[in-house]
């Protein structure tokens, strides 16, 4: 037996919905950035099967994929500087906490 | 044969330590767990041929973005040792949209005839790449390295301290 795109396929899935699952019921504002992580990366797992098996030609499937894992970059970067801010500000980074817009 | 038996292997290792970060109760765990997940994710970058991804997701994720998680868990609150509630009220209903969604896109995965087009990836990809960023990816390159610009400032500005 091969291994063929749907394998791949099922796999990013499944990784993309336990990141989904720790951004809707994590508490702590970090552990939501993880999630958030782990789901692009299941984002870029797709791109580069899809790369692979269905246009080996071209390669802009790894291209979007460089493309996306440095907006990662920059989105854990400004991500965890807002929860720095939280923290200084509100004394707690846990997201059911988190309740006021102005004081 | 041996790319199945790897690509199970990796599989297992990504998606047990992913299912570590998202359910440990130690978010320190949790942040060191992503480093399994990232490399398992790279040895599927390398079993698609993608060297050259590969490489960059070693440096970025595993190297820099998880030291920065690490680095904010140290300095805000929750860190070692402590054993505080992790999960909000609504767990029960994220773990029924991620099982729903799961079962959905695996159905539609596998369900779906998928073109197969025959051709070969280049026998090294970083070459092509650096081609392709500087003749018809240009603008993509552009305005990513302006979004660079721009959060790198703006991640300075939000986490500076006032006065």
């Amino acid at each position: 037996m091969q291994v063929g795109l749907t394998h791949f396929l099922v796999v990013s899935s499944l990784l993309f919905c336990l990141g989904l699952y720790a951004m809707l019921s994590r508490r702590n504002a970090v552990a939501i950035l993880m999630g958030i992580e782990l789901m692009l990366n299941a984002a870029n797992i797709n791109l580069i099967a899809f790369n692979k098996y269905v246009a080996p030609a071209a390669l802009n499937g790894q291209v979007f994929a460089l493309v996306v894992i440095t907006l990662a970059a920059c989105e854990a970067g400004v991500g965890l500087a807002l929860v720095m801010a939280t923290y200084r500000n509100l004394e707690t980074i846990h997201v059911d906490e988190i309740n006021v817009m102005k004081w | 044969m041996g790319q199945l038996a790897a690509f199970i292997a990796l599989s297992i290792i990504t998606l047990a330590a992913a299912i570590v970060v998202v359910t440990s109760g130690n978010i320190v765990r949790s942040a060191l767990s992503l480093i399994p997940t990232f490399l398992g994710v790279t040895g599927l970058y390398i079993l698609l041929q993608a060297e050259f991804v590969a490489g960059i997701q070693v440096l970025i994720y595993a190297g820099a973005i998880t030291v920065l998680i690490l680095f904010v868990i140290m300095l805000t609150e929750g860190g070692t040792g402590l054993r505080v509630r992790q999960t909000t009220g609504q767990f029960p209903l994220g773990m029924l949209a991620a099982a729903v969604l799961a079962v959905a896109l695996i159905a539609v995965f596998v369900g779906t005839p998928w073109p197969k087009t025959s051709g070969e990836l280049p026998q090294y990809t970083a070459a092509p790449i650096g081609n392709l960023f500087l003749t018809s990816m240009v603008l993509i390159f552009e305005a990513t390295s302006l979004v660079l610009l721009v959060s790198l400032i703006g991640a300075i500005i939000i986490a500076r301290r006032e006065r």
